[in-house]
């Protein structure tokens, strides 16, 4: 007689995701991004006390797919923001979610003081070398060559400038505590992904300063490729502009384990 | 609480700290710097969250951010600054949330000047960031009335869900008089029920000003609209002096409006039957207190520190029943209360032409003045 196994949970939407549907188109990986936030919010069991900062972008209606306290932010200014939360209630967990586009371009004032101040809070920053809302124009962070709607013949770098890497840059600042990229192409770098998640939530937990955990994203609709070669191409094509790793990591968090 | 020689800009930020301010985000730009220094001093001090932001942008965005938890929270700033402001004011009105802003004017356009002026009244009062929405706008016409008006804006901003400025000139930031504080108040210690601070045994919920459907978005400016209609019929604020019998009836605010009142009661004795309305609430403005003073007025004389931005008001509210003179000084200058009081004679003994754009001859007299 065979030995009937009690059944088992293996997969549960986290508590602190809604459930409603997202808007994110097929293949995209905002989706995987949110899970992994609310895995480690329900994790660490912070969900009521944590303030979400949603940025302008593909992301903008964060805040319909978490179940936490969420705000709104102007395009770029999701730092600044989540800065004026956060000096106001310093035992909450605030962290931003920002595109390319919010970070990096309109947004670039706002994340490097926020970073120099060594701002207690965490940025989750979805970087697809794109803008995704608005249909696909050139980011700060398109590739060189790269087409897109405003810049259909290619990035030409002579004429529309070098990709900016975030990481590395905002590794160089003293108030940085945790500054990481990693990527959400397949499942061994998504287990990283959200191990890099939990560190930074655990750097802001312990006062450590600025934390930022860059998450290489795919934008099949306006790659203008399919899902699953979106994440060959961000395999292929970003990571070698983008490399994976730690770029700061303060010294604080020796011996912390997630 | 004692009179005590205080500087505008100081007895703002302090006013303000006693009304209880719990976080203080800004930018240094003169002539408004030393209420931000006066915020760095005693903020900390206190405990409460002091921030010099990297621009006007963030400041305004932490005070956005700041807003949402339901926490007492100001800026300042002065006219180019408020410029760098509008975006940050618009998301907060379009998230319904109190904030109260300090401007202290001063010349302008452009990077113009560091000398008092009332150049942002329409930015200000006539909307300044994008959408439908109205700010509440105090004027003070001295370092008293900055202090009594700080401590208002922080109520009617919370009574009201609603940006609240008080628009101080340079003069008044920068000017040194006697004036009594009120005491300090405990911290707020109510939680509003909108507000964003986690969602410890609760629902959760967010604060945003984004409407993606338009019949939503349209329920949200009705609601901004009648919210505004509540404000015009409750906080129209303004000053008399000598009105009662009065034919000649000067309108001016903030330092124009006080520098009027010296040459009002110079043209007093002289046996001119002239009268001052100070408006000190900008908007919501006293368009019906103005339009009550016509049917015994020969004429008014609307007095500013720019180009008739104001004037555009009176004339709302006179209606082309009876002249409305003109005079202002531009770019920083203050006028002296002998130049009001030669307008003031003017109106009263030289005729006037009816229907005339007053900035006409107004511009034609200034030259004389300036030698322009």
């Amino acid at each position: 007689m065979a030995m009937t196994a009690a059944p088992q949970l293996v997969y549960d939407r986290p508590e602190s995701l809604a459930e409603n549907p997202t808007h994110y188109c097929p293949g995209c990986t905002h989706g995987i991004a949110h899970r992994l936030i609310a895995e480690i919010i329900d994790e660490m069991g912070i969900r009521g006390s944590t303030i979400g900062v949603a940025p302008v972008g593909c992301s903008v209606f964060a805040y319909n797919y978490f179940d936490f306290d969420f705000v709104e932010a102007a395009h770029g200014r999701a730092p600044a923001m989540a800065t004026g939360v956060k000096r106001v209630l310093p035992d909450r967990f605030v962290f931003t979610y920002q595109g390319d586009g919010d970070l990096a371009s309109i947004g670039m004032g706002e994340i490097m003081h926020a970073c120099g101040r060594g701002e207690n809070i965490t940025v989750i920053f979805i970087n697809n070398a794109i803008y995704g809302m608005t249909g696909g124009q050139m980011a700060p962070t398109t590739l060189p060559g790269q087409k897109t709607t405003s810049s259909p013949t290619g990035r030409d770098v002579e004429q529309m400038g070098f990709p900016i890497k975030m990481a590395e840059v905002l590794a160089t600042m003293d108030g940085a505590g945790y500054v990481v990229r990693r990527s959400l192409h397949d499942p061994k770098n998504i287990r990283k992904a959200k191990k890099a998640i939990r560190m930074a939530f655990e750097v802001q937990k312990r006062g450590l300063g600025f934390s930022m955990v860059e998450l290489l994203s795919t934008c099949p609709t306006n790659w203008g490729i399919s899902p699953s070669e979106s994440l060959k191409w961000v395999e292929e094509h970003m990571i070698p502009v983008y490399p994976l790793g730690d770029y700061k990591v303060t010294s604080a968090l020796e011996g912390v384990k997630v | 609480m004692a009179r005590e020689l205080l500087k505008g800009n100081v007895a703002m930020a302090e006013a303000a700290i006693r009304a209880g301010v719990e976080a203080y985000f800004g930018y240094p730009i003169t002539p408004q710097t030393e209420l931000l220094e006066w915020m760095s001093l005693r903020m900390p001090e206190l405990g409460r969250a002091f921030l010099q932001a990297e621009s006007e942008v963030a400041a305004v965005n932490m005070v956005y951010g700041a807003a949402c938890t339901g926490k007492r929270v100001m800026t300042s700033s002065s006219s180019p600054g408020v410029s760098l402001m509008m975006e940050g004011l618009s998301y907060i009105a379009g998230t319904e949330l109190p904030a109260v802003l300090i401007d202290v004017m001063r010349g302008g356009p452009g990077l113009g000047n560091i000398a008092p002026s009332q150049a942002d009244y329409n930015q200000m009062v006539h909307g300044g960031g994008h959408g439908d929405y109205y700010s509440i706008v105090l004027a003070p016409a001295s370092v008293q009335e900055a202090i009594d008006l700080t401590v208002l804006s922080f109520d009617l901003a919370e009574k009201y869900r609603s940006l609240a400025v008080v628009l101080a000139d340079g003069n008044i930031g920068q000017m040194m008089e006697p004036a009594e504080l009120p005491p300090m108040q405990p911290l707020k210690q109510s939680i509003p029920e909108w507000a964003v601070q986690g969602a410890e045994n609760r629902d959760s919920r967010f604060l945003s000003s984004i409407y993606i459907n338009p019949e939503e978005e349209e329920v949200v400016n009705i609601r901004l609209v009648e919210r505004w209609n509540e404000i015009k019929a409750n906080e129209v604020r303004y000053k008399e002096y000598y009105l009662e019998d009065a034919e000649i009836i000067v309108i001016g605010y903030g330092t124009a409006g006080r520098v009027a009142f010296s040459a009002v009661r110079a043209a007093r004795e002289e046996g001119i039957p002239v009268g001052l309305l100070r408006p000190v609430s900008l908007s919501p403005y006293p368009y019906e207190q103005i339009t009550q003073l016509v049917p015994q007025a020969r004429a008014l004389l609307v007095v500013e520190m720019s180009a008739g931005q104001m004037l555009d008001d009176v004339n709302l509210a006179v209606n082309g029943q009876v002249p409305v003179e003109f005079y202002a000084r531009l770019g920083g200058i203050v006028p002296f209360p002998d130049e009001i009081l030669a307008e003031i004679r003017r109106v009263a003994h030289e005729p006037l032409t009816p229907g005339a754009d007053p900035r006409e001859g107004w511009l034609q007299r200034l030259k004389t003045v300036v030698n322009a």
